[in-house]
């Protein structure tokens, strides 16, 4: 196959500007700006069923459409915070295939005219920061950014903004907040970010994959983008493999490729031969899925993954074999929301400090059954009150666990 | 003071944001001033507050709430194993524990000499190469992966024959 995201698998120098030029680089920007109108980038990303790749899955050209031309200026904004446990697929496309990205970027905010963007990495992509700043560089020296691009009207430029360590900002409205120099708290939605984003102004927010998709989807057009991947999902996705299995890594495939596929033909099998016992498909944010054969053989798209009661999000699958029990998946997951918990929500904030003591006991082999039950009834009652997805994200695998894996939580 | 030291990097820094927006430099300025030293202190938060037109409080909230920023002095190196759930199914949790025997400390402490701190810390994006580390020191962050405790240890010796020379 040839690869539509992760390129320098197949041109391995395609992160040198005059290389990524050579295989037609930035020919979509230039296009885009030169030929068509703002609306018509827009229409064609809305027809090619583009979706967030974060996790939420929300249609690409649809929330750009929503940033409305009355107010001004408007911001382009990319999330590169990647923290979901699990996750690894935007720092590999940022460091080995960064021209593509950041054409993304460049087409998106000509789209809803934008003349700022901001990329805003997590913290610890401290080096990746560095090296963006000296593509951005090239880009400008080779009049890709700067004003009056292409011989037209429009101007751009990009810059990057490092957080420090915090899971809440990958949240888009704590993102925000984080670049106007805040703590990282997610504002109470609506208004959404694209009205209300950025300093107030109208903002799209886009995940780094997302964007990477977008220069295909202006070159080669809605239809072709379409024929790829399933009819509720379309185009590629990359599968961030993790936990026990043989091959960890990016795996870029098809939507609907199925779970045994993607453990045993690409990652190589489960650790030690053993069974996979359950699989958590978006990261630490997911319900556990009990792993028999019909979860194997289920498409990873976001419908039929739905079916499995859970949530295909970033596509981060964590793969768990029998050797684990499943008190220890939720500890380790219990105590990741507590500390990423921003504090700005009570449900959120005590919820998850209360789930860390109840897993404690339980851990420690105390009144374990009982506990057990305390600590469903303690994420079930969290769910729907939270502020932000991350309240509503951390009893996920608490509530699934306990109630897919009941003997994992006998005394 | 910052904008002595690194006039450069600090103009660099405020001229990404809006002129009326320099809040929007307080992080990056605090990655600045805790470059060479590993934290800040109160001269440098009071600079950074006059620089973006923010109060001293504003700036220790910041602090406070992002865990990249130290306000007290620990390790010159910083190492921080992620012991998440991904890593941990490889291996992170026996790396860690095996490392801070190796160096007789305990996760949170520092080695005696003042080298290095050894810290859990959560997800680093790097979970098909576990056990990893990132490194938090004079050169920024710097990420170390599919990491054995013998390397670590090899690491550790070579960072410390530096700071001697």
């Amino acid at each position: 196959m040839t690869y539509l995201l992760l390129r320098h698998r197949d041109i391995p120098d395609i992160g040198k500007l005059e290389v990524y030029r050579q295989h037609g680089g930035f020919e979509a920007f230039k296009k885009a700006v030169t030929t068509m109108k703002p609306q018509e980038v827009i229409d064609v990303v809305k027809a090619s069923g583009l979706r967030g790749r974060g996790g939420a899955g929300f249609p690409t050209g649809v929330k750009w459409s929503f940033v409305p031309n009355t107010i001004w200026p408007h911001y382009v904004v990319a999330n590169a915070d990647e923290s979901e446990p699990g996750t690894f697929k935007d720092r590999e496309i940022m460091e080995s295939n960064p021209f593509q990205f950041l054409e993304g970027v460049a087409i998106a905010a000509y789209a809803v005219q934008a003349n700022t963007a901001y990329i805003y990495l997590r913290g610890e992509f401290w080096q990746i920061a560095a090296h963006l700043d000296q593509k951005i560089a090239e880009m400008e020296q080779a009049g890709l950014l700067g004003d009056k691009l292409f011989g037209t009207d429009y101007s751009l430029r990009i810059y990057t903004h490092l957080g420090a360590g915090a899971y809440i900002c990958g949240e888009e409205t704590a993102l925000l907040e984080s670049i106007e120099g805040k703590r990282g708290q997610p504002r109470i939605r609506p208004p959404f970010p694209a009205v209300y984003g950025l300093y107030g102004k109208p903002t799209v927010v886009n995940n780094v994959e997302t964007l990477t998709n977008v220069p295909l989807i202006i070159e080669k057009g809605a239809d072709w983008y379409k024929s790829l991947g399933t009819a509720d999902s379309a185009g590629v996705k990359i599968f961030s493999l993790s936990g026990h299995v043989n091959k960890p890594g990016n795996y870029e495939l098809p939507f609907g490729t199925t779970f045994r596929q993607l453990i045993y033909e690409y990652g190589g099998g489960v650790t030690d031969g053993r069974p996979v016992k359950a699989i958590m498909a978006a990261g630490a944010s997911s319900a556990v899925i009990v792993a028999d054969d019909k979860a194997l053989d289920t498409p990873m798209d976001y419908a039929s993954v739905k079916t499995l009661g859970a949530d295909l999000g970033s596509a981060s699958v964590i793969v768990i074999n029998d050797s684990v029990s499943m008190d220890w998946v939720i500890n380790k997951t219990i105590h990741f929301f507590k500390h990423e918990s921003c504090g700005k929500c009570t449900p959120c904030r005590d919820g998850t400090y209360w789930m860390a003591h109840l897993i404690e006991r339980i851990e420690q082999g105390e009144d374990v059954e009982a506990n057990a039950k305390l600590l469903h009834t303690v994420a079930r009652q969290m769910q729907g009150k939270c502020l932000c997805p991350l309240g509503e994200f951390s009893t996920m695998a608490v509530t699934t666990a306990i109630e897919r894996f009941p003997q994992d939580f006998r005394g | 003071m910052l904008a002595e030291k690194y006039p450069n990097e600090v103009k660099k820094i405020m001229a990404k944001y809006p002129p009326e927006r320099k809040q929007s430099a307080v992080m990056p300025l605090l990655h600045l001033a805790q470059l060479e030293k590993g934290f800040v202190d109160r001269h440098d938060m009071r600079e950074i507050a006059d620089l973006c037109g923010i109060t001293e409080t504003d700036v220790a909230e910041i602090v406070g709430f992002y865990t990249l920023y130290h306000d007290k002095p620990e390790g010159k190196l910083r190492i921080q194993v992620c012991t998440d759930i991904a890593c941990s199914l490889r291996g992170a949790d026996q790396f860690l524990a095996q490392l801070c025997e190796r160096l007789g400390i305990r996760p949170g402490e520092t080695t005696p000499d003042g080298l290095v701190t050894v810290e859990a810390v959560t997800c680093l994006a790097a979970c098909n190469k576990a056990p990893m580390f990132q490194v938090q020191g004079p050169h920024g962050i710097s990420y170390h992966e599919n990491m054995t405790v013998d390397k670590t240890i090899e690491f550790i010796e070579a960072a410390r024959k530096e700071v001697k020379s």
